[in-house]
């Protein structure tokens, strides 16, 4: 089981773009480098990419919740 | 509609910049703030705040049921929206009103023409300003948006329509690149505005950014003169003066004239500006949007003509008529603007909210600090990255360098990076110092700085 952090602090998304489905869903494989979400900080919005490869078990985070850095996001089985 | 009691529907430097024009006033200040604001400056100075929701914009500062809800808790009678967030929503306009409250800025039909870009494009060809070719109006969809653009000519412009800011703005240099972009400003837009809806424009590449300031009681409009933003990084302004530099008196007169007739002609309240793209070769300037709202860089046109501008637009508001007549703006001197933003321009212009450990200010003749900050405060993740204005006045522009040189000298940020540094990098360059510049020109010298550090 590994986790993927937040690199920075801000709001996390799981979309691209509001009408757009996902980047991940649970369930779904991984692969190191893979887009996990976005993170908002001061309006840029930065790739989260995986640096663990497995399953998603689960989002930590919710859609449009505010995170710290370091802060679980996902959890990768 | 005499008011008294004041909500500010915003956040940051301008909401402490209102509450100061309110409190010169007598009025009494009702600040509203996100969970993540409790320590701002502008809840500590506020005459009352109350708390609207989460940190997400959407769910607090965007969030018009909950200010209004707000509005009515604390018995406000007026909410001034600031910049950004709900400043240029003709539906939070309209809500407010419709809630028996006074909208410190236009009526809500005046921002749906003149807040919508491809709207306002439309009525500024009716006044016979001129306009740069783009788009009629907004694109429905990418099939629309490419049939625009093969039109217009590559390089195209993609703006939002409910845009402002820089916030949902692509260059695209050919046809390869537009869905992409596409897509990509249309989300910007959506989670900036809450309006995905976007236009298109011909790209004008060597261009100088001026824009004119007007104030209007619905029933006469005048201009405060305009103010140079040609200095941008990703369609941000980070440097602005005024007067413009390049403008010969005939070239002022006939932009300042044009852009009272616009606002004329939509019985403009309250204070509002028209961005122009002004062509130093050809002494052409193209209307390209309005804002409907105060704008960021307010100060340097209060510098330079001594017209508080966010004052005069809560006594419009009240209903009063124009403080001044056009006879009576004067322009003495020269001003600048340096936006202090919590970037490290060392690191590609990276965000760096955090805590802030060591703070002092500007002072001193002509320099002026407008801020968010305090010792000891935390800069929070979520919002822009503007955290001060550094404006500097003086009688020569020469002089104004001089100054801008010495208050960054006093500035102390610690425990935070900002674009301070790059400031004390601009006010010593030739370009910046003779004037010599464009829209395009400071992300060309920042690419040919980073070349010259990597080699």
């Amino acid at each position: 089981m590994a986790q993927i952090l937040s690199p920075l602090p801000g709001t996390f998304y799981r979309k691209p773009a509001p009408d757009k489905p996902p980047f991940k869903s649970e369930g779904d494989s991984v692969a190191v480098g893979d887009v996990i979400g976005l993170i908002e900080v001061m309006k840029n919005f930065v790739e989260v990419h995986a640096d663990a490869a497995g399953k998603v078990a689960k989002f930590i985070a919710d859609n449009e919740e505010p995170v710290m850095a370091g802060q679980p996001l996902v959890e990768v089985s | 509609m005499a008011f008294s009691r004041l909500l500010i529907a915003n956040r940051g430097e301008i909401a402490v910049r209102i509450q100061r024009a309110a409190r010169e006033l007598g009025m009494t200040t009702i600040q509203v703030y996100s969970a993540a604001d409790e320590d701002s400056l502008a809840v500590k100075m506020a005459d009352k705040a109350i708390n609207i929701g989460p940190p997400h914009a959407a769910k607090s500062y965007l969030n018009i049921a909950a200010i209004l809800e707000a509005a009515e808790t604390t018995g406000a009678e007026a909410i001034h929206p600031g910049y950004g967030f709900l400043s240029e929503n003709a539906d939070f306009a309209e809500a407010v009103e419709a809630a028996g409250l006074v909208f410190v800025g236009p009526t809500a039909s005046t921002i749906r023409t003149m807040g919508d870009k491809a709207a306002a494009r439309a009525a500024a060809e009716k006044a016979g300003v001129p306009v740069v070719p783009g788009s009629a109006g907004r694109v429905a969809d990418f099939a629309q948006a490419r049939a625009a653009a093969a039109e217009i000519g590559y390089p195209v412009m993609i703006k939002a329509s409910a845009g402002g800011g820089g916030r949902g703005i692509r260059v695209v240099e050919s046809a390869e690149g537009l869905e992409a972009a596409f897509d990509q400003a249309g989300a910007e837009a959506k989670a900036a505005f809450g309006d995905s809806g976007l236009y298109l424009e011909k790209f004008i590449a060597r261009a100088r950014h001026v824009e004119v300031q007007v104030l209007g009681d619905g029933r006469d409009a005048i201009h405060c003169y305009e103010r140079e933003c040609s200095l941008q990084r990703r369609r941000q302004k980070v440097w602005e003066e005024a007067p413009a530099l390049a403008l010969k008196p005939n070239v002022r007169e006939a932009l300042c004239a044009c852009a009272v007739r616009l606002a004329k002609s939509v019985a403009y309240r309250g204070a509002g500006t028209l961005e122009f793209l002004y062509d130093d070769a050809t002494e052409r300037f193209y209307f390209i949007e309005m804002n409907t709202r105060i704008q960021v860089e307010h100060p340097v046109t209060e510098m330079a003509t001594g017209v508080d501008l966010v004052r005069e637009m809560l006594r419009v508001a009240a209903g009063a008529p124009l403080a001044y007549t056009q006879s009576a703006i004067r322009l003495r001197g020269h001003a600048i603007e340096a936006r202090i933003n919590a970037e490290d321009p060392a690191q590609n212009f990276r965000p760096s909210p955090g805590t802030v450990s060591d703070y002092r200010a500007p002072g001193g003749a002509g320099t002026r600090f407008d801020t968010l900050l305090y010792q000891g405060y935390q800069v929070p993740p979520f919002y822009d990255s503007l955290i001060g204005k550094l404006i500097v006045w003086d009688e020569t522009r020469e002089a104004a360098l001089a100054r801008m040189r010495r208050a960054l000298t006093e500035l102390i940020v610690e425990g935070i990076a900002t674009t301070a540094p790059l400031h004390q990098e601009l006010v010593e360059d030739e370009a910046v110092r003779a004037g010599a510049f464009h829209t395009r020109w400071l992300e060309d010298w920042l690419s040919s700085r980073q070349r010259r550090a990597a080699s």
